[in-house]
């Protein structure tokens, strides 16, 4: 198995030549972990017949920074902004599913307000997630940078109202285990309505570009198809599992927070394939504008965080939880195993992002390598949470 | 563009204006050298973790990397003159950042964006996390944060951009590319049973000095 | 859904043999679980795949746990009459007892299809160093193929069964199981400012101690 060197003979250096063991014209190529559309550190070894893939195999593990390991040497309270940075994208939502998944733990209760303002919170992540990932699909397909731009400049809106909100863009450290850190203020929540008022017609002018454009729909349709059965055996979440036709969103499902008040419609498609992913998340936007628009007019005052939940010298119960929510990008859930101390003995984040790539190689096999970019951009990978 | 490490001999900098209003202007090689060089820095498509998303956010309408001559992103190393490492460098991605390192061709500079590239970070107790990329590759700015904003990457660049601005064209303080004898190629590090081997470049990152609090044993 | 305890005592008459216990949860969540046998629990995970009742058709996550060995004080109290004829006295015994070290491996399931769960299973390995096999469970739920394996990678538990089962997040060439609890990362020359802790006891490996500055000579 060992490939022919080819030294070269000024300088001494070898080449590899194509590997020869592989059977007829087959080629190997390793696609990342550098490479422009692996949306981070992600390598793929495509085996390709001619630009047909018969084979794929992910490899992980360019940005495994020991997330878990770092957690059990920390209080369960400086492992929030550590789960910032997991997914990176959307800090808010993956605050909230840790505070959660403590809150059962240790049987906290949240006042309301505190619920409401996740809630605009969690969907406020959700529209950037799913803005930014139209962008990066489109950037994907060969549209370079214009739709990104036109994503990055809402983003830039959301991104101020979280940093007036929190203090930071991107890593914002704002839930804790029984509410939230800071209370907004009215002007903060006056901005937020303005921002959902305006977000409408933003939907509007990108879809006019995009959705009917008949690049995207040969691109798209067709492209990366998903069963039903095989999404859920297996343990694929979110938007792509919405997308073969699944109706599961645990919004729905496990009525976490203060969902089941709002009235509020999951879009399911037929035929699972890229299009109807890229459309889920269109149509989730607007059902997320419907969710905000109800939860800035009904939210109620009251504190903002429950005054008997302890900051300080916080040591549940020993026992375990599983706490979880509906991410953008899917189930985002922790696993916390406690000993009593103020460290968990065990904390395990289920990444979304990388239980749907387990289906990575099915969706790719006899499509080309250009499908297998836009396959793996609408999967919407973020490489903090597959490596954790 | 009155410089003040060009010294003409006898002419103030007030009289370069004067000239420059009536149309000539008056440099030197140096000067103009540097000058074309570092408006037009192109950076690598390089993003590791989060800091890339704020990498992307400065390139994107808001903050506006173009302003700055640097809105070329290039796929490839063979094409790009600066590598901004923006992400934890985890050790499993240590070799390919020093691979993609050599095959940029000189005059190249690095730039660490955030915490993770300088130092580690937050990450800095971990088993595959590289304590710094300056380990490995000779890095010419720092920019601090976790992570930054994107303007403070804008403001990196321009520190950049004024090291590239003041660099000799000639004799021993000479950059790399106008010297026959440098080396560009950084030794990349193998991934070995326990860690990466060599841990750290020893002509690029020497053991740091004594501790600076005495300990009380 | 049928309680925890009715479906244990489902499972143990379907499964003869089988040896399936319910391990309470004794914090709030009341997340409590069923350790299952490694004989049997392949045979176990199909059932509650596939029963009509169940049909837990997702598991949501899986995840590896570390149990070193411990030492354990059991302690009884009994009354001992007093031979003299008065009031009985209470003895305190104490025995010391080392549990042994194990490695646990736990499944969250869920059930798309009816809407109930979590079902929560939970496998042992016999000890940490040589009995570290388990069945796998991917050929029932395709979602752990690759959290087994980073079960394997992390803890050194190897799944039998498995169709793939490398390494996922370590590099191939890497011997330590990282996420064991006795598990020291490599020194590479960590270095702060104002080490303490641990850095502090890595670092002075590395550094002189700082000389002692030499103390003014006294005039004669």
């Amino acid at each position: 198995m060992n490939p022919t060197p080819f030294a070269n003979p000024s300088t001494g250096a070898h080449v590899r030549s194509v590997r020869s063991d592989l059977p007829g014209d087959l080629m190997e190529v390793s696609m990342g972990p550098h490479h422009p559309s692996t949306h981070g550190v992600f390598r793929m070894i495509v085996t390709l017949d001619g630009e047909t893939i018969v084979r794929l195999k992910p490899v992980f593990g360019y940005l495994h920074r020991n997330h878990e390991k770092l957690a059990e040497n920390t209080s369960y309270l400086g492992s929030m902004p550590y789960t910032d940075r997991l997914d990176y994208l959307n800090s808010m939502t993956n605050n909230w599913a840790y505070a959660r998944a403590v809150e059962q733990l240790a049987g906290i209760a949240v006042p309301e307000r505190a619920e409401y303002v996740r809630v605009i919170l969690a969907e406020l992540t959700r529209l950037l997630n799913h803005t930014c990932l139209a962008g990066f699909l489109m950037q994907d397909c060969g549209c370079s940078g214009t739709p990104l731009m036109y994503a990055f400049r809402e983003r830039e809106k959301i991104l101020d109202l979280f940093e007036s909100l929190s203090g930071s863009r991107m890593m914002c450290n704002y839930q804790r285990f029984g509410g939230c850190r800071v209370d907004p203020p009215a002007d903060w929540l006056a901005r937020a309505g303005q921002l959902v008022a305006e977000y409408g017609p933003f939907l509007d002018e990108f879809e006019a570009l995009l959705t009917g454009n008949e690049i995207l729909l040969a691109r798209t349709q067709g492209v990366g198809r998903l069963s039903a059965a095989l999404a859920i055996n297996a343990g694929v979440t979110g938007p792509m599992l919405r997308a073969t036709g699944v109706n599961h969103d645990l919004r729905k499902v496990d009525g976490y927070g203060v969902y089941p008040r709002f009235q509020f419609r999951i879009p399911l498609g037929e035929h699972g394939d890229v299009y109807d992913r890229y459309m889920i998340r269109i149509l989730e936007m607007r059902e997320s504008l419907a969710i905000l628009r109800q939860a800035l007019a009904g939210l109620p005052a009251g504190p903002i965080m429950n005054p008997a939940a302890k900051l300080r010298g916080f040591r549940p119960k020993a026992g375990e939880a599983y706490g979880r929510i509906e991410g953008p990008k899917g189930e985002i859930g922790f696993h916390l195993v406690s000993d009593g101390g103020p460290n968990p003995w065990r904390y395990h984040v289920r990444a979304p992002s990388f239980i749907n790539l387990t289906i990575l190689e099915d969706l790719c096999l006899g499509h080309t390598v250009a499908d297998a970019v836009i396959i793996l951009g609408s999967i919407d990978i973020v490489l903090g949470e597959v490596d954790r | 563009m009155s410089d003040p490490t060009f010294n003409a001999p006898g002419i103030t900098d007030m009289e370069r204006d004067e000239l420059r209003r009536h149309g000539i202007l008056l440099t030197g090689l140096e000067e103009l050298y540097n000058w074309g060089r570092s408006h037009s820095v192109w950076p690598l498509n390089f993003g590791l973790a989060c800091c890339a998303i704020e990498m992307i956010a400065a390139s994107m309408a808001k903050f506006d990397i173009a302003r700055f001559g640097s809105e070329v992103f290039r796929p490839s190393p063979r094409q790009a003159d600066l590598l901004i490492v923006s992400g934890t460098v985890t050790k499993k991605m240590a070799p390919q950042v020093v691979r993609l390192w050599n095959q940029m061709p000189e005059p190249k500079y690095c730039i660490a964006m955030g915490a993770c590239a300088i130092s580690g970070g937050p990450f800095k107790q971990g088993y595959n996390v590289l304590k710094g990329i300056d380990r490995f590759i000779p890095v010419d700015i720092y920019i601090p944060g976790c992570p930054p904003r994107p303007e403070a990457l804008l403001h990196g660049l321009v520190q950049l951009q004024e090291k590239i601005r003041n660099q000799a064209i000639s004799g021993p303080a000479a950059p790399r590319h106008l010297q026959a004898e440098a080396d560009c190629n950084c030794p990349i590090p193998e991934c070995g049973a326990h860690d990466i081997e060599p841990t750290r470049n020893d002509a690029l990152w020497p053991k740091p000095p004594e501790l600076l609090r005495p300990t009380k044993t | 859904m049928e309680t925890l305890p009715q479906l244990r005592d489902r499972i143990a008459a379907l499964f003869p043999g089988a040896d399936v216990v319910l391990v309470t949860n004794p914090s709030p969540s009341a997340q409590h679980a069923l350790r299952l046998d490694a004989p049997h629990a392949r045979a176990i995970a199909t059932f509650l795949r596939d029963d009509p009742a169940l049909q837990l058709d997702q598991c949501t996550n899986v995840t590896g746990i570390d149990w070193p060995e411990k030492e354990v004080v059991d302690v009884t109290r009994t009354t001992v009459p007093d031979p003299a004829g008065g009031a009985p006295r209470a003895v305190e015994e104490k025995t010391k007892r080392i549990e042994p070290g194990r490695l646990e491996v736990v499944y969250h399931l869920y059930s798309i299809a009816l809407g109930h769960g979590p079902v929560v299973l939970r496998l042992v390995t016999g000890n940490r160093t040589d009995a570290v096999t388990l069945p796998s469970l991917t050929p029932v739920w395709r979602s752990a193929e690759f959290q087994e394996r980073e079960v394997y990678d992390l803890f050194g538990i190897v799944f039998e069964g498995h169709p793939d089962l490398r390494r996922i997040l370590m590099w191939d060439g890497f011997k330590d199981h990282p996420m064991r609890r006795d598990y020291r990362e490599p020194d590479d020359y960590e270095w702060e400012p104002t080490p303490h802790g641990d850095v502090l006891a890595k670092a002075k490996q590395h550094y002189p101690a700082p000389t002692p500055t030499p103390s003014a000579p006294s005039t004669p």
